[in-house]
């Protein structure tokens, strides 16, 4: 603890009048980093009129401290030398602005992340923190005040998904009050959990819990629903994204369609159903499931006979209403919206991955969703179960945990947390509907975190009598009409081997294709390792992403179970909410500023910028509010006409010169 | 005497390598103490003319840190970055600058690791260049 401080007499080199702020972050920072000669030094530095150390500098005695010197030594700008300005850059801003500077005047040296937590303790330690400080003193010294800028917004939420987070989301904003537009690609919304039989732990039957909320979606007033369709472009910044969908063509009037079927029957092809998995077949004029919404078949082009020229035409024939259109076109929605909820969801680690499991070759060797296609009352067997190979209800069945999950070397090293609930689950119900049945189940741990988890899986093991064996399959082959399962169980140690009738591999969870390239469009910075979308922080801004404006629910940030789900998108929608609701939004206002007397107009920065917010006529001139501040057409200008207010080439310059300058402590 | 420690400044971008920067601080992991970052809003920011005066003014080497290509926070920054640091390579032997001395490096905000891995790579390749040789204008 230094109390009083340093005080130094004025600058030599300028009139600034900087205070500096050493912070101990306890043993965080001085406990590798010698803070006391920090401050020591930086109170020699040239402009510092002032410089202290303390234990906690974002406490309220610490902030305290600040404003207490910003007054006494009437500072022109302030240092902290702590943490990451992620975490506290607002806290100081907000301090030195009730002390009456401005607070584009304080800066944040990062002595924490960047230095004590990340070398030993020692003057070369020191010596860095030292040079950090310094550098972010000729920032502060070449810094201009500034007021952030307010801009007005879109009251409208754009919601890409339509499973139950994106339902979620899109009903929780309406009922507040705002316009949502919810766009799915598929032609129904509905997503997983449409297909689900039952949901664990409760044994709800998923479509019936689902199902009331897809009409209440449909017949919602505020909630306009684009399906079929995809967000093909997203321009603007927070509060105000201008977003291109592309709604593909369905062939059918939702108005007319009164969903006889009489199409369906008529149609001469049959491809692989979408919402079975592939167990069933469909027509190429199709519903997904009765229950769909919008209520309306669908005509899919690419498996159809052909439309240009038709070739075949026995839908419209038959169709009494008058429902079918060949013509119809594919339309382009532009919509201005304040916010953006991404609710993509996931998909399964394909099983075809799995060489030791028959890389999906095996027709009775099945992922989840399959299996919960085979459960469902209104799956492809009618809720009877039955293999896919022959048709016969399995005596023996294996459930494969963690297949494809928690194994980085083969395939994706992350737990996808519901298969150990799903699993049992699956197992259960199998129990249910073949009392005769043996269930197996594989698994390297249980973990059952969740309201009423624990109990549903004991109550799996014990009352459902499931066998659970400890241990991992590594092989997975066809002999007959059997699925041999040859396992370890390492609670005996003994090798198992079981010949089953069917085997059911709880694949990993894997992003929903295309995720990439959305995120890409929606300029979200980065997705993780895993291709899931990327919260702006893991703890604390678990529902924002760093593009401002756009959050995030459900699967696609996380593998996630259903309640989870839904308590992710109404958050995401409380933060849209919170968006749309303000009066207006503040814009940083450190954005690009023209000297116009070096500017030639020679019109180079223009198309560096990739927001159009600069126009060319006789000079340069930049729309504030455009502006993200990227600074990539100050990099360009030849002239130097071009600048980022409060990052300008000299004060870069000066930066680069103090942190290379001999610091006294290590090297002098 | 004792070994040369290389200096280096580090221009990061502040979505991706600066953020790279702190996880590689909130996991504890251990690189060399040689770099002083500077905190810049985008790869694209960065002036070729920085990375030499940096080498100028006593730099031993210099990163810049930014986004994965696609993942720019400005959409296309960091390919800009790419451009400008492929043409200042070429130009810097004319200078009598070992290309090898400035370095691009894309670095995510879950890369803590990486960052970590990047910055004692460098180290041990200007280590291997020995210091910067001090210009004649200078």
């Amino acid at each position: 603890m230094c109390p009083d401080g340093l005080t130094q007499h004025p600058s030599r080199a300028t009139k600034a009048r900087i205070g500096v702020f050493v912070c101990h972050c306890g043993h965080n920072i001085a406990g590798t980093v010698d803070v006391a000669r920090v401050a020591e030094e930086l109170a020699r530095y040239p402009g510092v009129v002032y410089s202290t150390h303390y234990d906690y500098m974002c406490s309220d005695p610490g902030q305290e401290l600040v404003k207490k010197a910003i007054k006494e030594h009437r500072l022109t700008g302030v240092v902290v030398a702590a943490c990451s300005p992620s975490m506290h850059e607002p806290t100081f801003r907000t301090a030195a602005q009730e002390a009456g500077l401005n607070q584009y005047l304080v800066e944040i040296a990062n002595i924490r992340e960047h230095c004590s937590w990340v070398h030993e303790a020692g003057p070369a330690t020191t010596d860095k923190a030292i040079r950090i400080t310094r550098a972010v003193v000729e920032k502060v010294r070449g810094n201009h005040p500034l007021e952030p800028l307010t801009i007005g917004h879109a009251e409208k939420c754009l919601v890409i998904g339509g499973g139950i987070a994106g339902i979620q989301a899109a009903l929780d904003v309406a009922e507040a009050g705002y316009e949502v537009l919810l766009v799915e690609r598929s032609p129904t919304i509905g997503g997983h959990m449409a297909q689900l039989s039952e949901t664990f732990p409760t044994l709800d039957c998923s479509q019936c819990i689902l199902t009331p909320k897809m009409v209440e979606v449909a017949r919602h007033p505020r909630i306009r629903l684009l399906t079929y369709s995809e967000v093909e472009e997203v321009a603007g910044f927070v509060g105000n994204y201008h977003v291109r969908i592309r709604k593909k063509p369905t062939y059918v009037d939702p108005e007319k369609c009164n969903l006889c079927g009489d199409c369906e029957e008529v149609c001469p092809v049959r491809v692989p159903s979408e919402f079975d998995r592939g167990l069933s077949q469909r027509a190429a004029i199709y519903i997904p499931f009765p229950q769909a919404v919008p209520s309306s078949y669908t005509l899919d082009a690419e498996a159809c006979l052909g439309l240009e020229p038709l070739r075949c035409s026995e839908c419209a024939r038959v169709c009494e209403v008058g429902a079918i259109d060949y013509d119809m076109q594919e339309e382009i929605f532009e919509e201005d919206v304040g916010a953006i909820i991404v609710a993509t969801g996931f998909e399964l680690y394909p099983v075809e991955e799995m060489a030791e499991y028959g890389y999906g070759q095996v027709p009775d060797v099945i992922d989840g969703l399959e299996f919960e296609r085979i459960l469902s009352a209104s799956g492809p067997t009618g809720g009877e179960v039955r293999r896919p190979s022959d048709g016969k209800v399995p005596k023996s069945v294996v459930f494969i945990q963690c297949s494809g999950s928690r194994d980085p070397e083969l395939h994706k090293p992350y737990c996808s947390k519901i298969c150990c609930m799903y699993t049992a689950k699956h197992a259960l119900l199998y129990r249910h509907l073949v009392p005769d049945g043996r269930a197996y189940v594989f698994y390297i741990d249980i973990r059952a975190g969740g309201k009423g988890y624990e109990e549903f899986v004991t109550r799996a093991m014990e009352e459902d009598r499931i066998l659970y064996l400890r241990g991992k399959v590594a092989k997975v082959f066809r002999e007959g009409d059997k699925v041999v399962v040859w396992g370890v169980d390492t609670l005996t140690g003994k090798r198992v081997e079981v010949e089953a009738d069917l085997v059911v591999l709880a694949q990993a969870i894997v992003p929903a294709p295309g995720v990439t390239e959305l995120a890409q469009r929606l300029h979200m910075s980065c997705l993780d390792e895993h291709g899931f979308l990327k919260e702006a922080h893991p703890k604390l801004r678990p529902l924002e992403t760093l593009a401002g404006g756009v959050f995030i629910a459900g699967a696609a940030q996380a593998p996630k179970d259903i309640p989870d789900t839904v308590a992710q998108a109404s958050g995401a929608a409380a933060k849209a909410i919170a968006l749309l609701s303000a009066p207006a939004l503040v814009h940083p206002p450190e954005v690009a500023a023209v000297d116009e007397e070096l500017c030639s107009g020679c019109g180079i920065c223009a198309p560096q910028c990739p927001y159009s917010a600069i126009t060319v006529e006789e000079v340069a001139e930049v729309n504030e509010v455009l502006c993200e501040g990227c600074g990539a057409c100050a990099a360009a200008c030849p002239s130097g006409a071009m600048t980022l207010r409060n990052l300008t080439d000299e004060q870069v310059l000066a930066m680069v010169r103090a942190a290379l300058e001999a610091a006294e402590v290590a090297s002098g | 005497m004792a070994e040369f420690e290389p200096k280096i400044v580090a221009f990061l971008c502040r979505w991706c390598a600066y953020a790279g920067a702190d996880l590689a601080g909130t996991s504890r992991l251990k690189y060399p103490p040689n770099v002083v970052p500077i905190r810049v809003p985008c790869s694209g920011r960065v002036e070729p003319a920085w990375v030499v005066d940096a080498l100028r003014e006593g730099a031993d080497g210099v990163l810049i840190g930014g986004c994965h290509p696609g993942d720019c926070h400005y959409v296309s920054g960091n390919y800009k970055a790419r451009r400008r640091v492929y043409l200042l390579k070429k130009i810097l032997p004319e200078l009598g600058i070992e290309p090898g001395r400035v370095r691009l490096e894309w670095v995510s905000a879950s890369e803590g690791k990486r960052f970590a891995e990047v910055v004692a790579d460098f180290v041990a390749q200007l280590k291997a260049l020995g210091p910067m040789k001090v210009m004649s204008d200078r």
